[in-house]
């Protein structure tokens, strides 16, 4: 029985050949996948231990020390508080990544529930969900979470609220559209003839089949929803200052653009590696939990 | 159906979506907390001033006829005063809509120019290096805040490099207008090329397997002819759709593009319409991109119907 063990060298022309395998098996074979763990890990871990890895308070101001180059005290130099730009840049972070998971959690329930409703009952229930969605849908995702935080006025819960009505639709828009499909499938039909309640049929048979999308986008959502809280900083309606945030960070060394460019470009970049990790693992995911 | 009678189906179809869009905008001024005449007289507003403005401004109606009121208003163009200008609404949004137009005119250009040669080049030479680092590349814009883009580009082009490009403002002329605002064009198709690229790719690459394609090479037809002629034309009408589902994305995250840039257009009105708490702007701002992404998809449905004789209505 040697022989099945031996890798098989595909024949020109024809698609690999790819075993099934489980999650556990093949998670860390998936480059991508791999190098998003690490980065957001890394990320993550930085933003948890803040305290370890920085070196100043993030909010201590040093007017005899102000717009410094970089140096030993000071790694990547100070503001024009004489505030460690490298310790600022940490604890920015800890709250934009805070906020940038947690705020795709109840837009993630709520749309899934909705689009399970909206999918599976069809009718009037999909009429009315489809009507509050192309509502939603035909603002530009950034200005009404602009609008609705200039509403109720800036700050962290503020973000959330705004986060959670105009996130909800995209996944609600998913979960129906899979649904839709999954809901005349035999599996389906045949939960239905044996008399199983709808709610178990939607939560138990339908739900597992249907959310991988989901999730997937999840991560780009965390993308989104991220570069949403840093421009909301930037415009100065997001995360007030002192507490510091990529954005508000942008904004506040912009000013400064020609003395100490380091001041705007630094935070950029911690948003643009976060994104790029998020990327790297939603497709990473993608390709895991794409059905083989 | 021919075509008029589509364009006036889907007219039809925008209304109950225009219609919850006011109110949306009328809810969420109706929705700030404190009252809007004390915060616009200030703190040493007398009762009877507040209760004029109240008064002037139908606050003391009840909310249905205040939103009757807003409707009937708006039907006849009236978008109210602004709270910090003292001006027409309606004056301000006409003043700024041709910079926020031209600004997302030039930047489809630049895109649909950087996206179709590079997915063209990616599609002929499938995973070829080429066609990886042209897939992987725009991956590390994705996450990138345009306005970051945009102060980058301001740091390297227009504070350095010999000054090339002006820092900001909309320039006079039309050849002004042209050099102040390439500089944010090109941040927006940074991140419009990549999705665009996607998309015509794959169409491409599709297409390239068709029928036709090899009815078209066995008739001897030069490879590039092929490509450019029979293949590229093709796979730019799935584009059109893609292009403009995103450029009524990108509406919205470029707005602050404009601030960045300091482009006279609606995005800078926003703006500045939340820091000086001018809600009437806000609204109205809102409302307005609401309109234009309506607009806008409406265009694209129509423009692929016209470019693709197979779609029926």
């Amino acid at each position: 029985m040697t022989t099945l063990a031996d890798p098989v060298e595909p024949a020109a022309g024809l698609p690999e050949y790819r075993p099934a395998r489980g999650f556990r098996q093949r998670w860390y074979r998936t480059p991508s996948f791999v190098a998003g763990i690490v980065i957001i890990g890394a990320l993550v871990l930085m933003a948890v231990f803040a305290p370890i890895v920085t070196t100043h308070s993030p909010t201590d101001q040093d007017l005899k020390n102000i717009l410094k180059g970089p140096s030993s005290e000071h790694w990547l130099g100070t503001d024009q508080l004489g505030r460690d730009l490298w310790s600022r840049m940490v604890y920015a972070g800890r709250t934009d990544l805070k906020i940038g998971f947690l705020a795709v959690i109840l837009p993630f329930c709520i749309g899934t529930v909705l689009g399970c409703l909206a999918g599976y009952y069809g009718r009037i229930t999909d009429t009315i969900v489809l009507y509050f969605v192309n509502v939603v849908v035909a603002f530009p995702f950034l200005i009404l979470i602009t609008a609705i935080l200039f509403t109720l006025g800036p700050g962290q819960s503020s973000i959330y609220i705004a986060i959670t009505l105009v996130g909800w639709v995209s996944y609600c828009r998913l979960v129906r559209a899979e649904i839709l499909v999954a809901k005349r499938q035999e599996y389906v039909l045949a939960a239905q003839a044996a008399g199983l309640r709808d709610s178990r049929i939607i939560v138990r048979h339908i739900l597992p089949n249907v959310i991988t999308q989901s999730i997937v986008f999840a991560m780009s959502d965390i993308v989104l929803v991220l570069a949403a809280i840093v421009t909301l900083g930037y415009i100065g309606i997001g995360v007030q200052p002192p507490t510091p945030d990529w954005g508000n960070m942008i904004a506040d060394g912009q000013n400064f653009l020609t003395t100490r460019w380091q001041l705007s470009t630094f935070p950029g970049l911690a948003v643009v590696i976060t994104g790029i990790g998020l990327s790297l693992l939603g497709d990473g995911l993608a390709d895991l939990l794409r059905p083989e | 159906m021919d075509r008029l009678t589509y364009v006036g189906h889907r007219l039809l179809q925008l209304i109950p979506v225009m219609f919850g869009c006011t109110l949306v905008v009328f809810f969420m001024v109706h929705l700030i907390p404190g009252d809007p005449a004390r915060t616009m007289l200030g703190p040493r507003a007398t009762p009877e001033n507040v209760a004029r403005l109240h008064k002037e401004w139908g606050l003391d109606q009840p909310l249905i006829n205040q939103y009757l009121d807003f409707l009937s208003r708006l039907i006849h163009g009236d978008l109210g005063t602004s709270l910090f200008y003292g001006i027409e609404v309606r004056q301000m949004l006409s003043e700024r809509i041709g910079p926020t137009l031209w600004l997302m005119g030039l930047a489809a250009i630049i895109a649909v120019s950087i996206a179709v040669p590079l997915a063209t080049l990616a599609a002929t030479k499938k995973d070829g290096v080429r066609d990886q680092a042209i897939r992987f590349v725009p991956m590390f814009g994705l996450g990138m805040p345009p306005f970051w883009l945009g102060i980058i580009l301001i740091l390297v082009f227009g504070l350095n490099m010999g000054r090339l490009f002006p820092v900001g403002g909309y320039g006079d002329g039309f050849f002004g207008h042209l050099h102040s605002m390439i500089l944010p064009a090109i941040t927006i198709a940074v991140f419009l090329a990549p999705i665009l690229i996607r998309s015509l790719r794959a169409s491409l690459l599709d297409i390239l397997q068709s029928d036709y394609i090899t009815t078209a090479r066995s008739k001897g037809i030069p490879e590039k002819r092929v490509i450019a002629r029979h293949a590229v034309r093709n796979g730019v009408i799935s584009m059109v759709t893609v292009l403009g589902l995103n450029m009524a994305y990108l509406v919205g995250g470029t707005f602050v593009v404009e601030k960045v840039f300091a482009i006279p257009g609606l995005g800078t009105m926003m703006i500045d319409g939340i820091l000086q708490r001018d809600f009437t702007v806000v609204q109205a701002v809102t409302l307005t991109f609401a309109i234009l992404v309506v607009l806008i998809n409406l265009v694209t449905d129509v423009v692929h119907s016209l470019l693709d004789p197979r779609v029926r209505f």
